[in-house]
């Protein structure tokens, strides 16, 4: 009685972690994968002509760059079964658009069923609230839209979010906050348990058998070698940040989505 | 005495192994567990948020004399029970989550149809305060979506993680059961598909 029961069960557990990753292989599908390289006007059916994503694109990575804030843009046929609101939600959080203080905005089209949306990540919805997004959507998307004017609405509606927005944060609040100092503190531990600790050790140790002068110098070589260790370490944090920078600077393009979160703030709208 | 170390040895650290797993998954349940609560209260504030919007939008709607009277004592009732709803965090099972989905679905319902007469008034509609509140009222309906599917998303991965074996026994020893997760809205079946 027990074995079929158990194989039951086994055969059920098999079925839902089969049925999980059909899910998850099905939801991955849904969404496009990020842009590489790294872009912020993603028009995916050639809606604008090319200068006008340039100058979309030139304009939003200018804002990115003074003041860490990301605008997406985001040009589809159809969100399908989704509604326009979720599927925003969604593609912002799978992107990551916004920094570390989850400043991003997303604003996706779905040109096959004429709806717009403005997501605004966890840390825009002060600067942008909802029903300020719902009257950008309303008096300055629409219009265009309907007027099939699609660059001019994109246009209008990122300066006014570049309006709001201004003043709320600037690139150094985040920049500064590398992970630079993680690996310090991950490098002290690591001496602490590894070296330190067994080093104190070996000292108690010598001390009940011959006197502790040998474990004492033992000691001190392992503070100048952790010494030593750490401040490698610290040039290496160093060089790692500085080549970051200096390959933003030289592309001259969109550094990339920095990982921004979306709690479902923002408005909408059809045409 | 020789005889008796070897089996004692393998006893201890055959004893030592299950102890320390047992504690590991004891502390990844908690800490799935506390992610769930987190989230459960996240979803709690949104369904609260629109609760408190609700008397606003009544109010505004009461201003145009003719309003149906019938359509405004739904909400308010609707209202008063999905607030009255509350679930105990630690024992957020199957058939507690669907009651209080139930009376917040009851509230989404009557809000909806609240906002289609809504349609018949044009006044009302060109009223600012009314656009106001109701952007602010989808603005809620998309957190609390969100908020839901956040859930739902732990609640799976700890369903999954209490199930599976070994950890079902420890599941078991300390009692962590299974939690429920808010259901899909129907209609969901034979959909489009997305391009992009």
């Amino acid at each position: 009685m027990k074995f079929p029961l158990d194989k039951m069960k086994a055969t059920s557990i098999l079925l839902f972690l089969l049925f999980l990753s059909n899910l998850s292989g099905l939801l991955a599908q849904d969404f496009p994968p990020q842009p590489n390289p790294p872009r912020l006007v993603n028009d995916f059916i050639q809606t604008l002509s090319a200068a006008e994503v340039a100058q979309l694109e030139n304009k939003l990575v200018a804002y990115n760059d003074s003041t860490s804030t990301q605008i997406a843009i985001v040009i589809m046929k159809s969100v399908g079964q989704y509604d326009i609101s979720d599927y925003a939600f969604q593609l912002g959080e799978k992107w990551g658009i916004g920094g570390s203080k989850d400043n991003g905005v997303l604003i996706l089209a779905a040109m096959e069923d004429r709806d717009v949306f403005i997501a605004t990540g966890y840390g825009m919805e002060g600067a942008v609230p909802d029903a300020l997004a719902k009257r950008i959507v309303q008096n300055l998307i629409i219009p265009n839209f309907k007027k099939g004017e699609f660059y001019q609405g994109f246009d209008q509606a990122t300066d006014m979010i570049i309006k709001l927005a201004s003043g709320e944060y600037t690139a150094e609040e985040v920049q500064s906050d590398g992970n630079s100092g993680g690996a310090l503190i991950m490098l002290f531990v690591f001496i602490f348990f590894f070296v330190i600790l067994p080093l104190l050790r070996n000292k108690n140790d010598n001390n009940n058998h011959m006197g502790g002068k040998g474990g004492g110098v033992d000691l001190w070589t392992t503070i100048m070698l952790a010494n030593m260790l750490k401040g490698g370490g610290g040039k290496y944090g160093d060089f790692s940040s500085g080549r970051g920078s200096f390959g933003g600077g030289g592309g001259g393009g969109f550094g990339g989505f920095g990982g921004g979160s979306f709690g479902g703030g923002g408005a909408g709208g059809s045409w | 005495m020789k005889k008796l170390l070897i089996p004692i040895l393998v006893l201890g650290v055959i004893g030592i192994f299950i102890y320390s797993k047992a504690v590991g998954s004891y502390n990844s349940f908690v800490q799935a567990e506390e992610t769930i609560n987190g989230q459960w209260a996240e979803v709690e504030t949104q369904y609260q948020r629109r609760a408190d919007l609700i008397p606003n939008l009544v109010n505004t709607v009461k201003g145009y004399a003719d309003f149906e009277q019938e359509t405004l004592t739904g909400v308010i009732e609707a209202r008063a029970k999905a607030t009255s709803m509350t679930i105990d965090p630690t024992n957020l099972n199957e058939s507690n989550i669907a009651q209080f989905q139930q009376a917040q679905d009851q509230l989404s319902g009557a809000l909806s149809r609240l906002l289609v007469t809504v349609e018949r008034y044009p006044d009302l509609k060109a009223n600012q305060n009314f656009l106001e509140l109701q952007a602010q009222l989808e603005g809620t309906e998309n957190r609390i979506a969100v908020a839901r599917r956040n859930f739902n998303e732990s609640v799976v991965a700890y369903n999954k993680e209490i199930r599976i074996f070994p950890n079902n026994i420890f599941a078991g020893w300390y009692g962590f059961e299974a939690k429920g997760t808010f259901k899909a809205s129907e209609g969901a079946e034979n959909a489009p598909s997305v391009q992009f």
